[in-house]
């Protein structure tokens, strides 16, 4: 997994609330297309028009947001189904970290598995940090630090977030979860040969 | 100290090894697959030279790309046959149950774990799909996963998982008739957003839920993660060891003993406590109908469209107009009286027996509307056999609706059956999203009484005038 340490790219504030994952990438996507194309297919009933050209009112089909690495978004983004596929498409169209008050908790944790970085701040500094990207954004460019556990405004201004030690720990390092738990396979053996006694009917022989 | 939660009894006694903070590895008791994430999964396994750790706590089924036609074989949607056979040749190699085309355990993997009796109370389980929290309507702890925690649990029958907060959710009074499960949960997520639950392992309780069945938990249950939870859950109660005993896969004689000792004393405690407690009272509630793109644009059938120029926060107002447009309908609209082109019954949502008993009811010898094109898609083939059983076929194909086979179908349109551009359907499914149907598509989403009205009446009706 690629490593997420500092990020000081170009914000694009989409800014909507509940974006769901059919709506980040459709599930028949996910069946056709190689995973490494599925960002040509992100947001597609929103970036694309009925006949197949881009819709140019979309946030991210418009210069410099194409080149956007940071997202910030309304309450509950990445809602909805647990496909993958949705951070995948997002990393596709080049996004590293998307920044809102609340996420879909499934979505949430498979940032964490791809090298994304999701953030959660208070909705007034999402908001803050989009009022003064959209100006100018291609020099105002936001700052994430996960080593600091912050977000810089192009003003200067820090908003510190919370992050869970260990998805901070994983990000940081690039870590493979897989490869950490096998290491514990005694204590998964001796969880098992113990919950089975006391739960014998949960273990199909 | 307070007492344990039901949620607290189940995730405490699972915990493999505490990872700092809230964090643990957890123990994954039961691991379901399908034909989307599960070819892929033991493929991507094999490849990075992992085995499956547990096979016997890991079952499979198609369901979201199979066909659901009529007479249908794997090849009548050949995207379906491919992934089908992908996930026959893992599951064989691994040493899988897997329920194939024309068993009676082949079906919407939400609907066949409780019906075989896989899914049991106080059971982690996990399945790469959202609304795996439907199990969490026989008392166990279910949440729906990624493509990368599935690989981390076939390798290692574990998850790394943050502790959820807890919250209650009460269901006060008596539901009104025409009034079913699927309506008190669109009512919480419109009145608590489509993001209210999130952070949160939600207990459903109250007088409504005790007195509701098995198969109707599983319906609020499954919307909790449009709730933004991604667990929901019951406490188990008699009802729920009726309804378990016996299932193919349920414990037997002395082994079902001990699980029902255990199981009776998993609910919450009287002094137990919530980080988050909510009460409504249900027993004035009206059947409900989403009129926009999330969840949470839910009414009453017999209430009105909002109308964005009266909304304040303009955020709001914007998602509010956004969604108008996508649905084609006025602000300010009464929903009732919208012309309607599909109906779909089916889903993990409102599949199951009691789901169809309730569509079947409605009809009462009318006919669907010219028109509209109504199906029925029973949710695993012991639903499809069981409703033939009791001629609830009949009933449907005599008033023109579409009797299929089982599977997701057009909740999801991963097997190309899909709502045409534009046209509008009232499904008795989770989603609303646009495009989840199929591009363009408009859906409302309702329980299965309301879209076997909007079936006859050709548009959205109030089935209690009706």
């Amino acid at each position: 997994m690629e490593k997420f340490t500092r990020l000081r790219a170009i914000a694009a504030p989409l800014m909507r609330q509940n974006v769901d994952t059919d709506v980040i990438i459709r599930i028949e996507r996910l069946i056709e297309a190689d995973r490494a194309r599925l960002g040509e297919h992100a947001f597609e009933a929103w970036r694309f028009l009925p006949d197949g050209s881009e819709n140019p009112d979309f946030l991210l089909n418009r210069e410099p947001y194409r080149r956007a690495k940071i997202l910030l978004n309304g309450v509950n983004f990445g809602c909805g189904s647990s496909r993958e596929g949705a951070v995948w498409a997002l990393m596709g169209l080049g996004i590293r970290c998307v920044i809102a008050p609340s996420f879909g908790e499934i979505f949430f944790n498979n940032c964490f598995q791809n090298g994304v970085l999701p953030v959660v701040l208070p909705a007034a500094s999402v908001q803050e940090i989009a009022d003064e990207v959209a100006g100018d954004p291609a020099e105002r460019l936001v700052t994430v630090d996960l080593e600091a556990q912050q977000v810089i405004a192009p003003s200067g201004k820090v908003h510190g977030f919370e992050i869970d030690p260990l998805r901070r720990t994983g990000l940081l390092e690039g870590l493979d979860e897989i490869g950490l738990t096998l290491r514990r396979e005694t204590e998964i053996a001796a969880f098992q040969a113990r919950d089975a006694k006391a739960r014998p009917w949960v273990y199909r022989t | 100290m307070a007492g344990k939660t039901l949620f607290d009894k189940v995730w405490e006694p699972h915990v493999v090894a505490r990872l700092g903070g809230d964090t643990v590895l957890l123990h994954i008791d039961r691991h379901l697959m399908h034909d989307l994430g599960g070819p892929v999964g033991l493929a991507e396994l094999k490849r990075r030279g992992h085995r499956v750790r547990n096979p016997e706590l890991t079952f499979a089924t198609p369901d979201h790309a199979v066909s659901s036609a009529p007479g249908r074989t794997e090849d009548t949607n050949p995207t379906g046959g491919r992934l089908l056979r992908g996930l026959r040749a893992g599951a064989a190699e691994a040493g899988i149950r897997l329920f194939d085309l024309g068993e009676p355990g082949q079906g919407i993997v939400h609907v066949i774990g409780p019906e075989q009796g896989i899914s049991l109370p106080g059971l982690t389980i996990v399945c790469g799909d959202s609304h795996t929290c439907t199990h969490g309507g026989v008392g166990a702890l279910a949440f729906g996963i990624g493509s990368s925690e599935l690989l981390h649990v076939l390798a290692t029958q574990t998850l790394v998982q943050r502790r959820p907060k807890r919250m209650r959710v009460c269901f006060e009074g008596r539901m009104q008739e025409g009034v079913l499960p699927k309506d008190l949960i669109l009512h919480l997520i419109a009145t608590h957003s489509a993001a209210g639950g999130v952070g949160h392992a939600v207990e459903y309780a109250g007088s409504a839920i005790e007195a509701m069945g098995i198969e109707g938990r599983m319906t609020v249950c499954n919307l909790s993660i449009e709730f933004g939870a991604k667990m929901g859950m019951v406490a188990p109660d008699e009802a729920t060891f009726q309804f378990l005993a016996d299932r193919p896969y349920a414990p037997k004689g002395r082994s079902w003993d001990l699980a029902l000792a255990h199981w009776r004393g998993l609910p919450s405690d009287a002094d137990a406590r919530f980080d988050h407690e909510i009460t409504l009272d249900i027993s004035a509630l009206a059947p409900q109908v989403t009129w926009g793109t999330s969840p949470q644009d839910t009414i009453a059938v017999d209430g009105h469209v909002p109308d964005p120029a009266r909304e304040g926060d303009p955020d709001r107002r914007k998602a509010i107009a956004q969604a108008l447009d996508y649905m084609g309908l006025q602000p300010g609209q009464p929903i009732a009286g919208t012309e309607v082109d599909w109906v779909f019954i089916g889903s993990c949502t409102n599949s199951r027996l009691p789901d169809l008993r309730a569509a079947a009811s409605v009809i009462k010898g009318r006919k669907v509307a010219e028109g509209v094109r109504a199906w029925v898609v029973p949710g695993s083939g012991q639903v499809k056999r069981d409703a033939e059983a009791e001629g609830l076929d009949q009933v449907f194909k005599s008033a023109g609706f579409e009797w299929r086979e089982p599977g997701c179908s057009m909740c999801v349109a991963a097997n190309g059956e899909t709502v045409p551009p534009g046209k509008r359907s009232v499904s008795t499914s989770n989603r609303n999203f646009v495009g989840r149907q199929g591009p363009g598509a408009r859906t409302h989403l309702a329980s299965p009484a309301v879209a076997a009205a909007a079936a006859l009446a050709g548009r959205i009706v109030d089935l209690r005038k009706f």
